[in-house]
């Protein structure tokens, strides 16, 4: 069994390591086969079936998604039964639901069935217009389920369940009538959810939204900042999606360490505090009851001044520093080193284990 | 065992049991007391006899005398005549349909005598709740051959052999099946057996657990002897209850004997075999669903490959088979693989298991050799069709089938040559259909099925069948446009190539067979809005036809809703205000008067 790993893709001898499906090969050198329920990080499902190839001796067009490269295998990725399938999905999809008000969808410019829509030409008209069975979810601070435009490509349920392994969603209901749903088909805010909001990351449409997303720019209407969460220590890379100097979106960076992609509830939702108007820009000092604006020159100055003179009438150990998981273990290693050599306390704590 | 001079078997098949078998036995049981007869005559309660629908039925042995709809008012006759004097009962025998032809023999009813018995070979025979009387037919000799005489190899090499194919519907060769698994690396494998039974008309499964739980287990063994499996699982629709319980029974035994768990009949080899109750999702018959169910998950089909004797249940290598296919592997171990093979046609061989429902005189359950053609199935075992109607289609393989016409009846039974005239073999549900049905409303049955069916998963089978649906409702309804007929053929298309699973590949087959052998009547619906067969309620008048209607008054009877006036020698006028277009006059009327 030495056959070579040899797969032919269009015409071309493409090199393969036993596993890899015909996407990856594909992909790897640049041969375009459209996909929408793929997912990095998560086991292919071949659910939308919009990459579907013909492997020859196959008895149906295959999903490049899920099946593996194998030897001497020859596929082609495009064809006229090919094109015609993914048309016709395209079509199906279309159709299933809302997807004609594009204008006033948040996801405009950030969906991938209206590239898709666009790329094949595809409009709808052949089948009826169906309404949603479902009505949109808003019961909850963070994310908006608007299940009419909801394709049912299962990527937030892999999100969920495979990269963030919350288990609060899976498919549920048959036919037509499947939905996404939480344990009991209760609503997000009373199921395992936390809100992490890696569904509405994954999804490919304006199924899943986030609360404020009608308020705020659209994310093709906004630049992307590379930053750092500045939450806790772990550093996860993000990126700020700023119109006119304003955070309007943040998401998880996929081509990053530590977090590739994925973040937490503070992390994705919790950042009006950027803009928020009741934030310090600048130390404040009271005096006489009242808070004054200062340097922070004059602030450090203080605070040198009160801890040297505690510290001398009622001992080191009068003191105590309890430092925030919102810096670096660098950071949390100076304050120790501060209270152990400078105060000369061991009284050092930290938010993280209260 | 007291020696007695009669046996009853009674069937006790879940078809007997609703007509009132259950009843009968009680009443025939106290009536053979009172007589004096008990010590001399006993009732065996088999599994299903096959003849549902002439139900209760009981064979007399050793005479082999035949009765039929039993009734318990005519127990004490039935002992008198029967029991005491020696006289066997005409009124209880089988009357054929066409010469009106009393037939006292089983085996001499033509429902019978053209069968030929191997997975079914111990129905209405046995009582399957009794372990002892499997073992008296060879019970477990399979299993104690594989074990002790024969090395897994060996086992493999005789299925191979026999030529056993897949009998859940799609036909795949059982050998290389367990040879894949037999050869795929790990300690732990299982054996499954697919009890899921869910198309529409199909009973072959349950009938078979119920009159013969033990040959299912045993063809369990013997798997699991030739893969080297310590666990396996029935995964059983939990409708089933009948034939859980025999189930229950019948592992409880086996493990008294010996013959199932730890150390089987001294082998040193080990299995265990549990019962897994699905809920009733028809995806839940696909393989890779069914694992995914027994793990506790959604029943949702997964890409294959991987294939289940690589990675099955819970990722181990694994083989799942139909329950008629297991029931068929004790024999060929003791017969040997080239007796099985020594009947059917080049590519298809043994026997097969119908469950023949629908419009036909003889329903039930049957078991026929490869090669067989169709038309003796229908015209021969299943007496015709009932009403001196006209023989329209005979739907095969559920919804995953197609249907074959007059025309094609004597296409043999063969998973090719079926599957040639665009049905498929399927499991063995054959639905006949007379004339009056439309077979464009039989479409919409099977695509609603399926729609309803469908797992959500995948999208040309999600949404490809609503819209299948939508056209074929529209088309029922009297809305059909020109290129509907185009609209699901190019869904047709896509949804049969692009599915996930099974399920959704032949999801569209019952369309596109009625549309290869009927395109005419889609046709008339839609450019004539005439429903040929007047089965489609919206295209239907409900008017009299005065030169037709004969003024038998027969439609007033059947109204139920006071709609018809009638009077004798004039012709019946129907009253659309109180019409509730139930059809029943349609029914009952003889001379087409009515549409």
């Amino acid at each position: 069994m030495n056959k070579p790993n040899i797969i032919v893709i269009n015409g071309q001898e493409y090199l393969f390591t036993p596993g890899e499906t015909i996407l990856t090969v594909a992909r790897r050198n640049n041969v375009d086969i459209p996909t929408l329920c793929h997912m990095k990080n998560a086991t292919p499902t071949g659910a939308c079936r919009m990459c579907v190839v013909e492997v020859q001796g196959a008895r149906s067009l295959m999903a490049a998604c899920t099946v593996p490269a194998g030897p001497n295998m020859v596929v082609r990725t495009e064809s006229e039964l090919i094109a015609k399938a993914r048309r016709m999905i395209i079509e199906l999809m279309l159709t299933s639901g809302n997807h004609e008000d594009c204008l006033v969808c948040p996801a405009t410019g950030d969906c991938r069935l209206q590239e898709l829509a666009y790329k094949y030409q595809i409009k709808a008209g052949r089948f009826p217009k169906t309404k949603s069975r479902y009505d949109l979810e808003a019961v909850n601070p963070f994310i908006i389920r608007n299940f009419s435009k909801c394709l049912a490509c299962g990527r937030c349920v892999q999100a969920c369940n495979e990269v963030q392994v919350n288990t609060a969603i899976d498919f549920g209901y048959r036919g037509a009538r499947t939905k996404i749903i939480t344990k009991g088909d209760r609503t997000l805010k009373d199921s395992d959810c936390v809100f992490c909001g890696e569904c509405i990351q994954v999804c490919p449409v304006g199924a899943l939204i986030p609360k404020d997303a009608y308020k705020k720019a659209r994310i093709c209407d906004t630049k992307s900042v590379r930053s750092t969460c500045t939450y806790c220590g772990v550093g996860c890379q993000v990126n700020l999606h700023v119109k006119n100097n304003e955070v309007q979106h943040i998401t998880g960076r996929g081509d990053a360490a530590p977090n590739f992609g994925s973040l937490c509830v503070k992390g994705r939702f919790g950042f009006d505090f950027i803009a928020a108007k009741e934030r310090l820009k600048t130390p404040l000092i009271k005096e006489n009851g009242a808070f004054r604006e200062a340097s922070w020159d004059e602030a450090i100055g203080l605070v040198a001044e009160r801890l040297s003179a505690i510290k001398a009438k009622h001992g080191a150990d009068s003191l105590g520093v309890l430092t925030s998981a919102r810096i670096s273990n660098e950071e949390n290693y100076v304050v120790q080193k501060f209270a152990r050599a400078v105060l000369k306390t061991n009284n050092v704590d930290h938010c993280a284990r209260l | 065992m007291s020696k007695n001079r009669i046996q009853l078997m009674l069937c006790g098949g879940t078809g007997c049991h609703s007509t009132g078998s259950k009843k009968f036995e009680k009443a025939l049981q106290q009536e053979l007391e009172a007589k004096g007869l008990a010590e001399e005559i006993k009732i065996v309660e088999t599994g299903c006899n096959g003849f549902c629908a002439v139900g209760p039925v009981m064979l007399v042995q050793p005479e082999g005398i035949f009765y039929q709809k039993l009734k318990v008012e005519d127990v004490p006759y039935l002992v008198e005549e029967h029991f005491l004097k020696g006289r066997p009962v005409k009124k209880f025998f089988f009357v054929e349909q066409k010469n009106k032809a009393t037939i006292p023999h089983m085996n001499d009813i033509p429902f019978f005598s053209n069968q030929v018995y191997r997975a079914m070979r111990n129905k209405g025979v046995i009582d399957p709740e009794v372990i002892d009387e499997y073992i008296a037919r060879e019970g477990y000799f399979g299993a104690a051959k594989a074990l002790n005489e024969m090395t897994p190899e060996q086992v493999v090499e005789q299925i191979k052999i026999s030529q056993l194919r897949g009998r859940g519907g799609a036909g795949f060769p059982t050998g290389m099946k367990w040879a894949f698994a037999a050869a795929s690396p790990g300690e732990e494998k299982y054996v499954l057996c697919n009890a899921d039974e869910g198309d529409p008309g199909a009973f072959m499964d349950r009938s078979i657990l119920e009159s013969d739980p033990h040959a299912v287990l045993e063809g369990m063994i013997i798997a699991a002897r030739a893969i080297n499996a310590r666990q396996g699982y029935i995964y059983c629709r939990t409708e089933y209850q009948l034939a859980i319980r025999r189930l229950d029974i019948a592992i409880r035994q086996a493990k008294e004997y010996g013959l199932l768990g730890e150390n089987i009949l001294g082998s040193g080899f080990s299995f265990n075999i549990d019962i897994y109750q699905g809920a009733g999702a028809f995806v839940c018959g696909e393989e890779t669903a069914l694992m995914r169910s027994i793990e506790g998950k959604r029943g949702m089909p997964r890409p294959r490959p991987p294939f289940p004797a690589h990675k099955g249940l819970w990722d181990k290598p694994t083989i799942l088979n139909n329950v008629e296919t297991l029931a068929n592997i004790p024999q060929i171990i003791i017969k040997g693989g080239a007796w099985y093979a020594s009947i059917g046609t080049e590519k298809s061989k043994g026997t097969k298991v119908f469950a023949l429902s629908g419009d036909v005189n003889n329903i039930g359950l049957v078991e026929v050799p490869m090669g067989l053609p169709i038309r003796k199935l229908i015209y021969d075992i299943g007496g015709g069709i009932p009403g001196g109607k006209k023989f329209k289609a005979v739907q095969l393989g559920g919804p995953s089938g197609g249907c074959i016409p007059e025309h094609k009846l004597d296409t043999p039974i063969d998973y090719e040559e079926i599957t040639k005239v665009g049905a498929i073999m399927g499991s063995g549900g054959a639905i006949v259909m007379d004339e009056n049905t439309c077979m464009v409303d039989m479409a919409r049955f099977f695509m609603d099925f399926i729609q309803d069916e469908s797992c959500g998963k995948c999208t040309p089978c999600r949404e490809g069948t609503r819209r299948m649906l939508e056209l074929l409702e529209k088309i029922c309804h009297g809305e059909g446009q020109d290129g509907d007929i185009q609209s699901l053929e190019a869904l047709a298309e896509v949804i049969g190539q692009s599915a996930l699973c099974g399920l959704g590949q032949t999801a569209a087959n019952p369309v596109l067979s009625t549309l290869r052998f009927f395109r005419e009547e889609y046709e008339t619906h839609i450019k004539e809005k005439v429903c040929p067969a007047k089965r489609c309620v919206a295209l239907l008048k409900f008017e009299v036809n005065p030169e037709m209607c004969k003024k038998c008054g027969l439609c007033f009877k059947a109204c139920p809703s006071e709609a018809i006036a009638w009077k004798k020698k004039e012709v019946a006028v129907i009253d659309k205000s109180k019409c509730v277009k139930c059809m029943s006059c349609f029914d009952k009327c003889k001379f087409d008067a009515i549409f």
